[in-house]
């Protein structure tokens, strides 16, 4: 138990620690754009480099994916700066990167790109073990975090105030919560945190906390449990099929028409053919078919 | 044999003033680049309702940021009315009440405790105080600024403690002998000479203690609860660093969001150095 407690405050001082790379990340892609003049050789075998820039909540999923494809293609490079759906929609357009990455669908403003969905991703929504409630509608988390129910007794719990605990401005799964719950900027928390690692902490160390994390940060967690949202667990099969309701895309995000380099598309293709699936799988992301 | 070594000391003295110019030169570039970056969001949003805004919300177009500065001011001045205390009284043990080999083991310790990450003191608070706060206020979250302000005076304290010691050892024999003499008893001493004599030392140490407090992020990101609220000794509060540090990475290049934590990040550079020159300006003026 005290094992576990440590491994996930390792992955908080890890995603801490992330942060402070991240300012500087879009830019170093830049080095990594793929070499037109390597691409020229007739050769079947892929070389030279892709860049790929984008949304932290994607980190597992594209360094699986990458990780095999660079193993099948020895001449390739696949560089990953995980700054955020913001900022891989923005590297996408500017052609900083050749593949943005975004944990959302792309806005009515972000025109001139087109996504292509890689994944799915149910944000499970977790409470301490000890907060005596196991399942919420849509509505009864709606009406959590905007503070219209502040007492866990409201909703059949123990005598517990609610303490609400969210990402910050521009997560993307606090994009994709506040959307799905229709909460934007509606949310009243008592703690904001700049990570998974450090939500999930929160939770299991507080009987009052609700929060939210990907379905595949939450799973095998201790002290904390995932409730079920209308009856549907989060899982896999009630993502992909649809009935559990708060889940979100994991998108590429491409320049539309864009002269995309023969090794990016080979990426592409591989990242949504059946194979990748279980490499999907693997990441704990829920493939889409 | 005179030429070449004058040559060599003429090539030393340029290498010396290179490297002594170095500094000026990254801290004259820092200063120029966050006027640069923050200036423009500043005039966009206006200084009085960034100054003086009480809502801060990007995504609303809502950019004040007066909660963080207030937060900041509070945070920063209740670490001091903890740590001042608990430094100066853990000095004047070490400097005249411990024997060598206590000294020495508490000093190390002390070197130690400033030597700790901060990412390791929020980790600690975030598992260990943030909890403890929760009980003994049965809040409904610990993550306060009361927590914030705790691990910022543990985290002030070696500066305190190191520098005010130094201080009072430095304190001439004589001044507390003569003390002894005309008949105060020990504590009398140390309170109303050693004390006294070491001011300016101590008030270097507090300086430290004021910037480091005022600068620090990742520690209090993890216990502050980062909400931004108007600062409350209860409540989920936003620090001018955090705010900064918390949503850097997400908000879009080239929009006002990411401009305006630029111009944060200029008001509390300047938030920093008028703190810094007002404290030094106080110890100078003792010192005369």
């Amino acid at each position: 138990m005290i094992n576990k407690k440590t491994i996930t405050s390792i992955g908080c001082v890890v995603a801490t620690a992330a942060l402070a790379f991240a300012l500087a990340s879009c830019g170093n892609s830049e080095t990594a754009d793929p070499d037109p003049q390597q691409g020229g050789e007739t050769s079947s075998e892929l070389t030279g480099s892709i860049s790929i820039n984008g949304s932290t909540s994607m980190e597992k999923v594209i360094g699986t994916l990458a990780e095999q494809f660079m193993a099948d293609n020895p001449g390739v490079t696949i560089t990953y700066d995980a700054t955020g759906s913001g900022t891989g929609v923005e590297c996408a357009r500017n052609g900083s990167a050749d593949i943005g990455l975004a944990s959302r669908a792309l806005k009515a403003d972000e025109a001139g790109l087109e996504s292509i969905t890689v994944a799915l991703d149910g944000i499970a929504i977790i409470v301490n073990e000890e907060c005596g409630v196991d399942d919420l509608s849509l509505e009864q988390v709606t009406a959590i975090f905007k503070g219209e129910i502040t007492n866990w007794s409201e909703v059949g719990g123990s005598d517990l105030e609610i303490a609400c605990v969210g990402r910050e401005s521009g997560s993307g799964t606090r994009d994709g919560f506040e959307s799905i719950t229709d909460t934007e900027d509606a949310c009243k928390l008592a703690q904001e945190l700049t990570s998974t690692g450090a939500v999930i902490t929160a939770v299991s160390s507080s009987k009052n906390a609700i929060g939210y994390a990907s379905l595949s940060a939450v799973q095998d967690q201790e002290g904390i449990k995932a409730i079920t949202v209308d009856g549907v667990a989060c899982t896999e099969e009630t993502v992909m099929d649809g009935s559990y309701k708060i889940q979100r895309p994991f998108n590429f995000i491409l320049q539309e028409g864009a002269d995309l380099s023969a090794t990016a598309q080979a990426f592409v293709g591989f990242a949504t053919s059946a194979g990748a699936q279980d490499l999907i799988r693997a990441a704990d992301a829920v493939p889409v078919k | 044999m005179k030429r070449p070594a004058k040559r060599i000391e003429k090539v030393f003295h340029g290498i010396f003033l290179g490297c002594g110019l170095l500094s000026v030169f990254f801290v004259v570039g820092i200063s120029a680049y966050l006027i640069i970056s923050g200036v423009p969001a500043i005039k966009e949003i206006g200084l009085v309702e960034f100054m003086l805004g009480q809502l801060w919300s990007p995504s609303q177009g809502q950019f004040g940021i007066l909660p963080f500065i207030l937060t900041s001011l509070y945070g920063t001045a209740g670490a001091i009315l903890i740590g001042i205390p608990l430094g100066l009284l853990a000095a004047l043990f070490l400097s005249k009440y411990a024997g060598p080999k206590t000294s020495r083991i508490i000093r190390s310790s002390v070197e130690l405790l400033a030597g700790i990450p901060s990412v390791v003191y929020g980790l600690v608070g975030m598992i260990v105080l943030v909890p403890a706060v929760q009980n003994a206020f049965s809040l409904s979250s610990g993550a306060t600024l009361l927590a914030a302000i705790i691990v910022l005076a543990i985290m002030i304290l070696p500066y305190i403690v190191n520098v005010s010691a130094t201080a009072l050892d430095a304190v001439p024999q004589e001044y507390e002998e003569g003390s002894l003499a005309l008949g105060a008893t020990r504590t009398e001493t140390y309170f109303k000479v050693s004390l006294l004599t070491a001011r300016s030392g101590i008030a270097a140490g507090i300086v430290q203690g004021v910037g480091r407090a005022l600068g620090e992020a990742m520690a209090i990101i993890m216990v502050a609860g980062n909400v931004a609220n108007m600062p409350h000794i209860f409540g989920s509060v936003r620090f001018l660093t955090t705010a900064i540090v918390g949503e850097m990475s997400y908000a879009s290049y080239g929009s006002l969001h990411r401009d305006a934590l630029f111009s944060i990040g200029l008001i509390l550079f300047i938030l920093i150095v008028l703190i810094n020159v007002v404290l030094n300006l106080i110890v100078r003026k003792e010192e005369k």
